[in-house]
């Protein structure tokens, strides 16, 4: 993928500080404070209910916080969350393509709506065909093609307007090993041509591949900083036996 | 429970179109084994439990569960089968309590007489009896759905990924739920995508494109990886990637947590002999700061390679 550009990128991808939200009395986030930095690919764990999809739902400009402050790609949440969203790329677990479109016709909707021109459109439709190996694909549904590659073109096309950051969530739920691996080998790229990638994931092996990780526990970031800090800090092998700690304090061995 | 096995699967066959979804899938689960399905999204799975839990009728092939055919002994099989699809199939508007309640009426029993079987999942779900199901947490959710599917102290039970999306905390607990009702005695047939949970079963078969790759215990399956295979490490992954790949004897070359799995095309190589080749190769790349030792393969290692092997076949 090409270079991330445009936008007063000064400082860091994301910062966040204090960020909070609350459901009536509920605190879903709890003042969480952490930084990504450009071309960083960061874990961003967690249990299930810990408060992860509400945290991105905030940097992603779709909720607001309660309080606390966050820039994304450069741009303040609260004043300019338009900017943000121009540069950003989202993909979830639910796939945000179109089934009834054709791969083609998917990458040039999208490019529409993120305001990529014509001719950017059909050399970038190249370039992720080529990729990704679709090439013979480029002209069947999308609802035909199996769900490795479906899970590869909606990260291709979250990335179709060059953003800074990307945000995925749980982008490798039951797809099989080795997709599992091309897909982080396209974060790699991502992350080695300046975007900034953060990641939601189940699987353990995976928040390995990041550079940096935090783990949410009841809404705050109980611990952060690269895997190998993170074991070191919790006195722990694996990070399964890290999550084991954070999350059942009372039954880890 | 009788003594014969507990499933007896002979060259099922299911296709839905041109889509052949199962390809003359064979297998045996033994009373009382913890038996796992390992394999990604539309490997089959699910196919194949919808017909050993009777509601899909196969193509061609055969299947008995409890020593009973899966068509034509169904209404016979539907009472003295648990099972718990892949999708949430619970009612989110009803209670923890009143969605159990539900289930056992529907076989004509009641939670009371559930007692026992039930107790060690209730322990953990009690506290939450008067939640609507649906404002459960993703491991919770799970947890009753068990419950529901053994309200009628089933003598088998399938659980279709009762453990996908569920965070590695909860699936851990989950497991410990089902070893549990594996030592008092109870079958059970359970599919999973994450390669991590092999090591819980007695036996696991590796599932990919509707046909079993390889089936043996999960230790098994690791020992009989057909190559060599190290474990390297250094500061630039994505540079160590593409310089291990160029090497010309690496078979397979992944990611796999802090390190890269590297797997020799030669089979009977001697590992220092390997080691040393490979160390002069990444050097001459440019690479510092390499490591590399052998490692014993994980089911993970040996899906990607028995994967591999098919596709290529």
């Amino acid at each position: 993928m090409g270079a991330a550009h445009g936008g007063p990128m000064t400082g860091h991808a994301i910062d966040a500080q204090a960020v909070t939200r609350r459901f009536g009395n509920f605190t879903a986030v709890d003042a969480i404070t952490f930084h990504v930095e450009p071309g960083e690919v960061f874990g961003f764990l967690g249990a299930n209910g810990a408060g992860k999809t509400t945290a991105i739902r905030m940097l992603i400009g779709v909720l607001q916080p309660t309080s606390g402050s966050a820039t994304v790609a450069g741009y303040d949440l609260e004043t300019q969350a338009e900017q943000v969203r121009h540069r950003i790329g989202y993909m979830s677990q639910k796939f945000s393509l179109y089934e009834d479109l054709t791969v083609r016709e998917n990458i040039t909707l999208y490019g529409g709506i993120y305001g990529v021109s014509d001719k950017d459109i059909v050399s970038r439709t190249g370039d992720i065909l080529g990729r990704i190996g679709l090439e013979h694909a480029g002209d069947e549904l999308v609802r035909e093609i199996p769900l490795g590659w479906k899970q590869q073109l909606a990260f291709c096309v979250a990335l179709l307007h060059r953003p800074a950051v990307v945000f995925l969530d749980e982008p490798t739920a039951g797809v099989d090993p080795i997709t599992r691996r091309r897909f982080w080998e396209l974060i790699y790229e991502a992350g080695a041509g300046g975007t900034s990638v953060l990641v939601t994931t189940h699987y353990l092996d995976e928040a390995e591949y990041c550079g940096r990780i935090s783990i949410m526990v009841d809404g705050a970031i109980a611990a952060m900083g690269t895997p190998a800090e993170v074991r070191r800090a919790m006195g722990a092998e694996t990070l399964d036996e890290v999550f084991l700690k954070l999350t059942r304090p009372g039954t880890a061995a | 429970m009788s003594d014969g096995p507990a499933v007896e699967a002979r060259g099922l066959v299911r296709r839905f179109g041109d889509d052949a979804a199962l390809q003359e899938v064979s297998f045996d689960v033994a009373a009382g084994e913890l038996y796992g399905i390992i394999g990604p999204d539309g490997a089959g799975k699910t196919t194949l439990f919808r017909i050993l839990v009777t509601l899909l009728l196969p193509d061609a092939g055969s299947a008995r569960v409890l020593g009973r055919d899966v068509v034509k002994d169904l209404w016979n099989l539907r009472t003295r089968i648990g099972y718990m699809p892949g999708r949430f199939s619970l009612y989110p508007d009803l209670s923890v309590a009143e969605n159990l309640g539900f289930y056992a009426s529907l076989f004509d029993t009641t939670v009371a007489e559930a007692g026992e079987t039930i107790a060690p999942i209730w322990v953990q779900l009690e506290q939450f009896a008067g939640r609507r199901a649906g404002a459960l947490s993703g491991g919770m959710k799970q947890k009753l759905a068990l419950c529901c599917a053994l309200v009628h102290r089933p003598e088998i039970l399938f659980l279709d990924e009762p453990t996908t999306g569920v965070d590695a905390v909860s699936r851990r607990e989950f497991w410990d739920l089902l070893a549990r009702l594996r030592d008092e005695g109870l079958p059970i047939v359970v599919s999973t995508p994450y390669m991590d949970e092999a090591i819980r079963c007695d036996r696991v078969s590796l599932m990919q494109d509707g046909r079993f790759l390889v089936t043996d215990g999960p230790a098994g399956i690791g020992r009989a990886y057909p190559r060599p295979l190290f474990a390297v490490r250094g500061p630039d992954i994505l540079g160590l990637l593409g310089a291990l790949r160029g090497f010309p004897h690496a078979a397979a070359v992944w990611p796999f947590g802090e390190s890269l799995h590297y797997t020799d095309a030669r089979r009977d190589a001697a590992p220092e002999l390997i080691a040393r080749a490979l160390a002069a190769h990444v050097e001459s790349a440019g690479l510092t700061g390499v490591t590399m030792s052998p490692v014993a393969a994980s089911i993970e290692d040996a899906f990607m390679w028995y994967m591999a092997e098919g596709r290529a076949a």
